[in-house]
């Protein structure tokens, strides 16, 4: 064995080994400085991937101790309330679970917690991707991404709540298969086939498992990965920032400081999660009892993932037609199908209807502030307020108890509010974006009002102005003004008929609606006027105080302007556009 | 802007330029004693982690499964699962909390920046990439060979057939259910002329006097626990549960058949129209009948018409009668199918 | 003593004299409710006749006279002393405001003055007793069958915890966590309100019995899991979710992203 070269040994003998047959040193070394930009809210995934581990591990413990059957036994564990009563093996060994394996509970109530936690994140996450406009050009494709483990994280959900068999989560299989059997041509025999014949039968609940335990997770495992490929090729999407551009990336090296934060936040979502799972219930299935189709309990919800559904089906008048003997059930298929599907297409096209509205086709790197995007924005409100009433309807009858209302009284409103209360969110938040907006504007040609009133010597009263930090003048100047397409001709120059007129026209229509009233930034040089206007004011004053403080605002000043966002016009936007 | 980070690193294996942001200095980064307190305070967070998965074992061990403790606010809970609950959450927790308190106070914070790269490959590689498949394409002669083509396609879009074909026997019918559609057996139930209404849960046959006005019960076919499925009766009592109510035969304006009640006595369907919910929110004072899922109403004084919420058609009604002894019985089974729509229904 | 005594002004110590003070009532009502039916169920003359004018004081005005109903409350006769003692006796009756329906109150009566009351309702027609000390002994129910019987005739709008539910038009199935046998009986016995009535020969006695003992074990079982958060199910573990578990999770994100000093 000849010594080892320098370059070996710089590499140690293990990293040496791996290298020699995988070549992986070349990974190491552009990969083990990635830097990673730090703000708390690009957290909210980390804490959907955490959340799905803890789930991960948990539900192997499960599947140790769970059998999956709906043959019938009689309960003889040590719940004395059910002992001797008939149920399905699945309950039974649900109930095994939480009485008879020590920690067997805690681990439920963690997969429980987690998958809720799980769930609740990716929807927080996808809040804060649309709100800063992180789906944006080159992202497109992980906004899809992220659309797909949605949908699947909520099969995953509805799958697990569905298998212990306890009078709740059948009460939900029996209302899916409801749905399943007003499905048009095919329901009675779908419902059949997936339930080996009639409901309940005895085929669901082993089907569901390896759907649950394999299809699913492996799944959401494979697209979870590609999600997360794609962040470290794309490098991650930053806040505006001092010396923050759309062409780097200004953060923590990935070694050690982001691999101690990132890992250290999955012991610290994985620990809480354990906390909760503890010390806090969660479906307690030995108060439902075992399911049979014809018992039912006050108060039978879905996880609140699934709420929504379940309260566009409440909400729906009850229309049905039959037309030439078939029997065509609005009442089910309009809040269980029709809506949800238009719902989540809407929500995976909507970063390539954005983009065809407004021909904006440039790369994204640096996230959009959510006022700067007001119809955007507005619209991701009006989404949100939407879901939140359809949760409503899903809780009326809790809501009815806890407040003292009539659940009609809930409903009724509800079927009016569903129609009224998105479009009334969007315009407030429209507006509270302009308004934002036009504050802004104010900062960048006059500094901030600083509160403080100066008389100066010849009796003039004024208040005084400083000029911005540099964080808030580069936050402030990262806007980049759109402007909205041209409206097109009917014929060009030559009398030649347009024939995109109307497609043209409504982009213009939209694109106009998008970005017609957005505020203009002012230009560069009216906002050196006007921060110098402020550092005016600042050195009026700072005899009062001390010299130095001016000083330093003067240097900043000019720092700064120089922005690269800046210095884009909008003839160039347009050229960009067309260029598409 | 200048630099104020402490760790110049030095030369290239290594660094990271730093970025143009201004830094400020930690008290950690400028006062040892701080930083020595920092690094106990994280070692302690490990330590103490190591402590619970301790305890954790302890209590596996030491505390029996069913006993209980008393806590405030939270009440009289199960003791081995606060006890594993806490102990494991606070040993994972504090290795989470420990390493973030490492990089926050002790690990460099300085910024550093990385310049980023247009996703769109160079030209070079286009072209490359272009004339690559191009050649490909001609190679295969996937344009030419027509026959090929067009029998590829076939035989590509019908093999998926037998593994669709496959799913059929997901429901192997029953000897009963040989020869009947899903619809067909969705219209059917237990239920024929002269069968016993037994009280469930109790399987107690009902006399009417056993039922005041005012009264409710929930009823199955006497002869369910006869039928044998795998898993109990499920699938028959899903179909045939019903509820017997009682109410003033001046208080009954109309009902789906003459004279399908017995002094007062009316028998439904417990299975909601809607999708199914069994359904027995029966208010005796306005013979209202609420589902709990989605809160369809209907009036059973009525013929069970719907009077709010979302199911489309009424609940169907059972026509009963009394036998030679005395016993509610039925008297056919339901005129048309009981629970939620579906398409053959009409 | 002089540990308390010195102590006394504490807050604390005050909060635990008062809960003393409190069980020892609660524990002196419960003995005397659980004495009360069998002279109920008897009536003596000087019971009924207490209990007539204790009706014509309080109840005549809007059942009338003759207990005969009016047009703002149904006639009493025949409702039997278990409807009284169970109106009365939970605090539905008198009537404080007029609403969806009567909620459960603190008794306005004794329980003399109930038993009174009920003792006269008893004499205009037959109508259901006051259960018996016997009738009210679970300690030998079946609380298996009780929680099948609870499933298949209570829970649908009292919920399957006993936590109550709604119903139509603001009506609502109330909470049994603090109800009594004897009234879980006579509710079943009498159908007060919307709920319907669950005879003897329905549910017998021992039937009877089995619910009782299966609703008080839901009122006194031990949460295996911890905080139970109510037991209403995905709603309320929906809140906690959206307000403590994400809340710890959110702000565990925002120390991450803050820097240190």
């Amino acid at each position: 064995m000849t010594t080892s070269s320098p370059i070996e040994q710089a590499g140690g003998a293990t990293a040496t080994y791996v290298d020699k047959r995988l070549g992986s040193n070349k990974f190491l070394s552009r990969n083990l400085a990635k830097v990673f930009p730090d703000h708390w809210s690009f957290m909210l995934g980390e804490i959907a991937l955490y959340s799905f581990i803890v789930v991960l591990l948990t539900g192997v413990f499960l599947t140790l101790f769970f059998k999956p059957s709906m043959l019938e036994v009689v309960y003889d564990g040590s719940y004395v309330p059910l002992q001797g009563v008939k149920m399905s093996e699945a309950y039974a060994s649900s109930l095994d679970i939480s009485f008879d394996v020590r920690g067997g509970l805690l681990l439920r109530q963690m997969h429980h917690w987690g998958a809720l936690i799980f769930v609740a994140a990716m929807a927080v996450h996808m809040f804060r991707v649309f709100f800063t406009g992180a789906f944006r050009k080159p992202r497109e494709f992980n906004w899809l991404i992220g659309v797909g483990l949605t949908v699947l994280a909520l099969g995953a959900g509805f799958s697990g709540y569905s298998l212990p068999d306890d009078l709740l989560s059948g009460t939900g299989l029996q209302i899916a298969r409801g749905i399943m059997q007003a499905t048009p041509v095919i329901g009675t025999w779908m419902a059949f086939l997936l339930f080996g014949g009639e409901f309940p039968g005895t085929s669901f609940i082993p089907m569901l498992y390896s759907v649950h335990i394999l299809l699913i997770p492996g799944l959401i495992l494979a697209l979870v990965t590609v999600h997360l490929m794609l962040v470290w090729v794309q490098k991650h999407t930053q806040f505006p920032g001092p010396g923050r551009t759309n062409d780097n990336v200004v953060g923590y090296p990935l070694m050690p400081v982001y691999m101690a934060k990132a890992g250290g936040f999955f012991f610290v979502v994985f620990g809480i999660i354990a906390l909760i799972g503890g010390l806090v219930t969660i479906n307690p299935i030995w108060v439902f009892g075992p399911f049979t189709p014809d018992q039912v309990s006050a108060g039978s919800q879905p996880d609140w993932y699934i709420g929504f559904l379940d309260g566009a089906l409440r909400i729906m008048p009850n229309w049905e037609t039959v037309i030439f003997g078939w029997t065509i059930s609005w009442n089910i298929m309009i809040p269980a199908m029709i809506m949800p599907g238009i719902l989540f297409t809407a929500i995976a096209l909507y970063p390539f209807i954005e983009s065809w509205v407004t021909g904006d086709k440039r790369e994204h790197n640096l996230l959009d502030r959510p006022r700067n995007a007001p119809t955007r924005t507005g619209i991701g409100v009006m989404s949100i307020v939407f879901y939140c009433l359809l949760w409503v309807g899903g809780a009326n009858d809790i809501i009815a108890v806890a407040f003292d209302l009539s659940i009609n009284a809930i409903t009724w409103f509800l079927r009016v509010a569903i129609f009224v209360l998105p479009p009334i969110a969007f315009v407030v938040t429209k507006r509270a974006c302009l308004g934002l907006q036009r504050r802004d504007r104010e900062k960048l040609l006059h500094g901030f009002e600083s509160g403080r009133v100066l008389r100066l010597p010849h009796g003039e009263f004024i208040e005084v102005h400083q000029p911005l930090s540099p964080k808030d003048l580069a936050v402030i100047t990262s806007k980049t003004d759109i402007v909205p397409l041209p409206a097109p001709e009917r014929t060009d120059a030559d009398g030649v008929r347009n024939k995109l007129y109307r497609i043209q026209a409504l982009r213009h229509r939209l694109s106009t609606f998008f970005y017609g009233d957005n505020v203009p930034k002012p230009s560069a040089a009216e906002i050196e006027a006007g921060q110098h206007h402020a550092a005016h004011d600042a050195a009026i004053e700072a005899p009062l105080h001390d010299y130095e403080d001016a000083d330093q605002i003067h240097t900043f000043h000019g720092g700064v302007l120089h922005h690269p966002g800046m210095e884009e016009t909008n003839a160039q936007q347009i050229a960009d556009r067309s260029h598409d | 802007m200048t630099d104020l980070s402490p760790h110049q690193p030095p030369a290239p294996p290594g660094s990271i330029p730093h970025a143009d942001v201004e830094h400020r200095l930690r008290v950690t980064d400028t006062d040892p004693k701080t930083a020595k307190r920092a690094e106990r305070q994280v070692a302690s967070m490990f330590l103490l982690s190591v402590l619970f998965t301790i305890l954790f074992v302890v209590s596996y061990i030491g505390i029996d499964k069913t006993a209980t403790i008393y806590i405030p606010v939270m009440g009289e809970v199960g003791a081995l699962q606060i006890a594993l609950g806490f102990t494991l959450g606070a040993a994972i927790f504090l290795i989470g909390a420990g390493a973030i308190q490492w990089a926050k106070k002790l690990m460099p914070d300085v910024e550093v920046v990385q310049q980023r790269h247009d996703q769109v490959s160079p030209e070079a590689d286009t072209l490359d990439a272009a004339g690559q498949y191009e050649r490909g394409k001609e190679e295969s002669g996937f344009a030419r060979y027509r026959m090929i083509r067009r029998t590829l396609i076939a035989a590509m879009a019908l093999f998926p057939i037998p593994l669709v074909i496959m799913l059929r026997d997901l429901w192997v019918p029953t000897p009963d259910e040989v020869g009947k559609s899903p619809a067909d057996i969705l219209s059917t139930t237990l239920w024929h002329d002269g069968l016993r209404i037994v009280s469930d849960g109790t399987y107690r046959p009902v006399r009417p006097e056993d039922l005041p006005v005012g009264g409710l019960i929930s009823g199955v076919p006497a002869d369910l626990l006869e039928v044998e499925e795998i898993q109990g009766n499920l699938n028959a009592r899903g179909k045939a549960a019903i509820i017997l109510i009682r109410m003033d035969p001046a208080d009954i304006r109309s009902q789906q058949g003459d004279g399908w009640d017995y002094q007062g006595i009316l028998a439904f369907s417990k299975i909601c129209t809607h999708v199914g919910c069994p359904i027995a929110l029966y208010e005796q004072r306005t013979h209202h009948l609420l589902c709990p899922c989605h809160q369809s109403t209907f009036d059973l004084a009525d013929s069970g018409e719907v009077v709010f919420g979302p199911a489309a058609r009424r609940m169907p009604q059972l026509p009963i009668g009394v036998d030679e002894e005395g016993f509610i019985v039925a008297r056919s089974d339901f005129a048309e199918p009981i629970g939620p729509s579906f398409w053959e229904r009409g | 003593m002089k540990f308390l005594a010195a102590r006394r002004r504490s807050p604390i110590v005050a909060s635990a004299l008062l809960i003393g003070a409190l069980a020892v009532v609660g524990l002196g009502y419960a003995a005397v409710g659980s004495v009360q039916p069998a002279q109920a169920a008897v009536g003596t003359e000087t019971q009924v006749e207490a209990g007539r004018q204790l009706y014509l004081e309080g109840c005549s005005s809007c059942h009338g006279l003759e207990a005969q109903g009016t047009g703002n409350a149904p006639t009493l006769v025949g409702v039997g002393a278990a409807a009284v003692s169970f109106q009365v006796g939970t605090g539905r009756m008198p009537l404080a405001a007029p609403g969806a329906q009567a909620p459960g109150n603190m008794p306005t009566y004794t329980d003399e003055e109930v038993a009174a009351l009920a003792a006269y309702i008893a004499t205009l027609a037959p109508g259901p007793a006051i259960p018996s000390a016997e009738q009210l002994d679970y300690a030998d129910a079946d609380i298996a069958l009780g929680g099948e019987l609870f499933r298949i005739n209570c829970a649908q709008c009292h919920q399957a915890a006993g936590q109550g539910g709604a119903l139509t038009q603001g009506k609502y199935a109330p909470n049994l966590m603090e109800s009594t046998p004897q009234h879980i009986y006579e509710a079943m016995l009498t159908g007060p309100q919307s709920m319907p009535v669950f005879s003897d020969a329905q549910l017998t006695v021992e039937d009877k019995q089995a619910i009782i003992a299966y609703v008080r074990t839901l009122q006194t079982e031990a949460s295996p899991g911890g905080l139970t958060l109510g037991k209403f199910g995905p709603v309320t573990e929906g809140v906690f979710l959206a307000t403590a578990a994400f809340g710890a999770l959110i702000a565990a994100a925002v120390w991450i992203g803050i820097k240190a000093r």
